[in-house]
């Protein structure tokens, strides 16, 4: 584990208030998320599940015919449609068409793939304006911060933070109430969506027999940013599409449910190319981005290429035992939870935060509440496997190796296990019968595992001992 | 620029060549359940109501201009070009602006009216949600900028839920180039989970069934 990871996670756990933010936050998204899969609200629930894992599987497995498939439509319908390598590609395309069509303001609804190539950021260092509108995005863009949660970006801030940043960004009077804050917040948007010469988007569902995307949202943002500006722009990975428009009613089912607990988000847009020559309103120019950055790499490996189901809901973040603890932030990429464990480690390489794939109990709640069936915890599994073969090409793993052989020695003798068993109990400091919280150990190279566990107290009398008197 | 080689990338990871054919995929899972006019349209405003929004079960074409009338209340509205607006008499209500074709000045109209009103091209019972296409008739603008939202639904086009959309519309790209589901009022809990109506879209919304 990095020196990094181990900080933010105990800057996390010393943090009272935001201990009890994220509990609660994660709580009421696991209850609404109940709620709404009850089976006389949601009967056939499993069934969604195991469809929307058969179509996203046949999908992944033949990406090549779908995105083929997908780009010709987007082109039958006036789009056009760019494929990208890297962040790099992306924000150069960007860049050049802001250029040509002389644009100074972008709007931007909610994108965790613009997230992850930072994009804002790239096109802000070459002085284009670019807004986050999605209330949470735009509270932790004016921090300068990272989403805290997959669909609850800002789920760490409180209404106090909240009103120090508008105060400190916008110059308006402090204000604590969550709805005027809201208000304030829709009126200076509400100007920048008027005003703005591109929009983007990311997308949640790319559907090859149509050539459209499909956004899900609540606010009326993402309508907006791709519907007020003259020029349209989607940005997703390759991974997001799906075969038929007619697999929606499958894939839609799901996401609300799992995200939030919605039967359906407020809204849901299909959206397919620029407007067409008889429709009022609607986009000039419409773009198709369509991202790599990694995902072939994920692709290549059979048994881990499930990780590209993901359809972002964020569920297996709210039922995280890890997650609820130490937050979103402590992750080191954009994708926390178990969903980013098993995707920065693909994405960025075992080597990024090799702690990274062990902080998980594997207590398979994430796979348990996956609508797409990811299997997480065995993800996690081989990525362990990965970072331990790693470790022993580099041989970083010397002192790790050398206990391990002690240990197997010490197994392997009975009596010297029974010693070294009596020499422990006997170093182990008293807890009173209860939990061991301070280990005299705490330094050295067991210091990291030990300061985040609880010991059990040590019992009176061995096993063994008890085996012998019985 | 990289389509070749992102695509074959991802061949190479598939292990598959250019052009080579797909298995068949899973069969598509459509589940349209056998409910009658009546129980959708209970089911329908009863959705809506839970989710904080306003119905109205109109008895003639005039009831639903005179309810509207009555929560336009004096106030600008915009509304669209469906035919069922000038049957119901709304778009000759005072204070109501229709027959905008013009992009730029539709976009103006919509950010400053008090209400927008359109009709519905379907309604989904089951879930209480709005099913708009883009067209001559129906602009985006109207359901979105204005802070209160109506919307005119004939009974017969309430279905009983998506799936029995997407069997009557397989491939709504070939109408449009936006289909929207709205679902209740534009809604947001981003801050401490408290829930806010109207952040961008529409906070108050009002669906009279004729």
């Amino acid at each position: 584990m990095s020196t990094l990871f181990d900080e933010k996670i105990h800057d996390t756990l010393a943090d009272p208030k935001l201990q009890l933010a994220i509990y609660k936050a994660t709580g009421r998204l696991i209850e609404e998320r109940r709620k709404a899969i009850e089976p006389d609200i949601c009967p056939d629930y499993q069934e969604l599940r195991t469809q929307a894992n058969a179509v996203k599987r046949h999908t992944i497995e033949h990406l090549d015919y779908y995105l083929e498939e997908f780009a010709r439509n987007i082109e039958a319908h006036g789009g056009k449609v760019i494929f990208c390598r890297d962040a790099e590609e992306v924000s150069d395309f960007v860049l050049s068409l802001a250029k040509e069509r002389r644009a100074e303001l972008i709007v931007k609804s909610k994108s965790m793939t613009t997230e992850e190539i930072d994009l804002n950021e790239r096109l802000e260092h070459r002085h284009l304006e670019s807004v986050e509108t999605d209330l949470g995005e735009y509270i932790i863009q004016l921090a300068h911060e990272r989403p805290y949660h997959i669909v609850a970006p800002a789920l760490h801030k409180t209404r106090e933070q909240v009103a120090d940043l508008l105060t400190d960004k916008l110059g308006v009077p402090r204000e604590t109430v969550i709805e005027k804050q809201t208000m304030i917040a829709r009126a200076v948007l509400r100007e920048k969506f008027l005003a703005a010469d591109i929009g983007i988007s990311g997308a949640n569902f790319l559907v090859a027999d149509s050539g459209a995307v499909v956004l899900v949202e609540n606010e009326g943002n993402a309508r907006l940013t791709t519907s007020a500006p003259k020029i349209h722009i989607a940005v997703a990975g390759i991974e997001k599409l799906i075969p038929r428009a007619q697999d929606l009613a499958v894939f839609l089912k799901l996401l609300g449910r799992s995200a939030t607990g919605q039967w359906l988000t407020v809204y849901t847009s299909f959206l397919s190319g620029p407007r067409r020559k008889d429709e009022i309103d609607g986009p000039e120019e419409f773009y198709m981005v369509l991202l790599d950055n990694g995902r072939t790499k994920v692709l290549a490996d059979r048994e881990k290429r499930q990780s590209l189901y993901c359809i972002r809901c964020g569920a297996c973040l709210n039922h995280c035992p890890v997650y609820r603890k130490i937050g979103g932030h402590s992750f080191p990429w954009v994708y926390s939870g178990p969903i980013g464990a098993i995707l920065t480690p693909q994405f960025l390489g075992v080597r990024h935060e090799p702690g990274l794939p062990f902080a998980s109990s594997l207590c398979g709640a994430c796979a348990e509440v996956c609508p797409v069936k990811i299997n997480i915890p065995q993800i996690l599994l081989d990525l362990r496997s990965e970072v331990k073969k790693a470790e022993a090409r580099e041989g970083t793993n010397r002192l790790e190796r050398f206990a391990f052989r002690v240990w197997a020695w010490v197994m392997r003798h009975p009596r010297i296990y029974e010693i070294a068993g009596m020499a422990a109990a006997s170093l182990a400091p008293s807890g009173d019968g209860g939990w061991v919280r301070s280990v005299p150990l705490s330094a050295g190279p067991l210091r990291a595992w030990l300061s985040q566990r609880d010991l059990p107290p040590v019992a009176p009398k061995s096993f063994r001992q008890m085996w012998r008197e019985r | 620029m990289s389509r070749e080689t992102v695509l074959h990338k991802v061949r190479t990871a598939l292990g598959r060549n250019a052009g080579q054919p797909i298995e068949e995929p899973p069969p598509v899972r459509l589940r349209i359940p056998e409910i009658d006019t009546e129980a959708r349209i209970a089911s329908f405003r009863t959705r809506i109501e839970a989710l904080a929004g306003k119905t109205y079960a109109a008895r003639s074409a005039h009831d639903a201009r005179d309810y509207a009338e009555g929560i336009i209340a004096g106030r600008t509205a915009v509304a669209s070009n469906a035919p069922i607006l000038r049957e119901c008499g709304i778009t000759a209500l005072p204070g109501v602006q229709t027959g905008v074709t013009d992009r730029e000045e539709l976009r103006a109209l919509c950010a400053t009216a008090g209400v927008g009103i359109t009709g519905a091209d379907y309604a989904l019972a089951d879930t209480g949600t709005l099913v708009l296409l883009s067209s001559r008739q129906e602009a985006r603008m109207i359901s979105l900028l204005p802070p209160v939202y109506i919307a005119i639904v004939e009974r017969k086009r309430l279905l009983t839920g998506l799936d029995e959309l997407l069997t009557l519309l397989p491939s709504p790209a070939e109408q449009t180039s936006s289909m929207v589901l709205i679902t209740g009022p534009s809604r947001t809990a981003d801050i401490e989970q408290i829930l806010v109506r109207g952040v961008h879209g529409p906070g108050e919304i009002h669906v009279v069934v004729v």
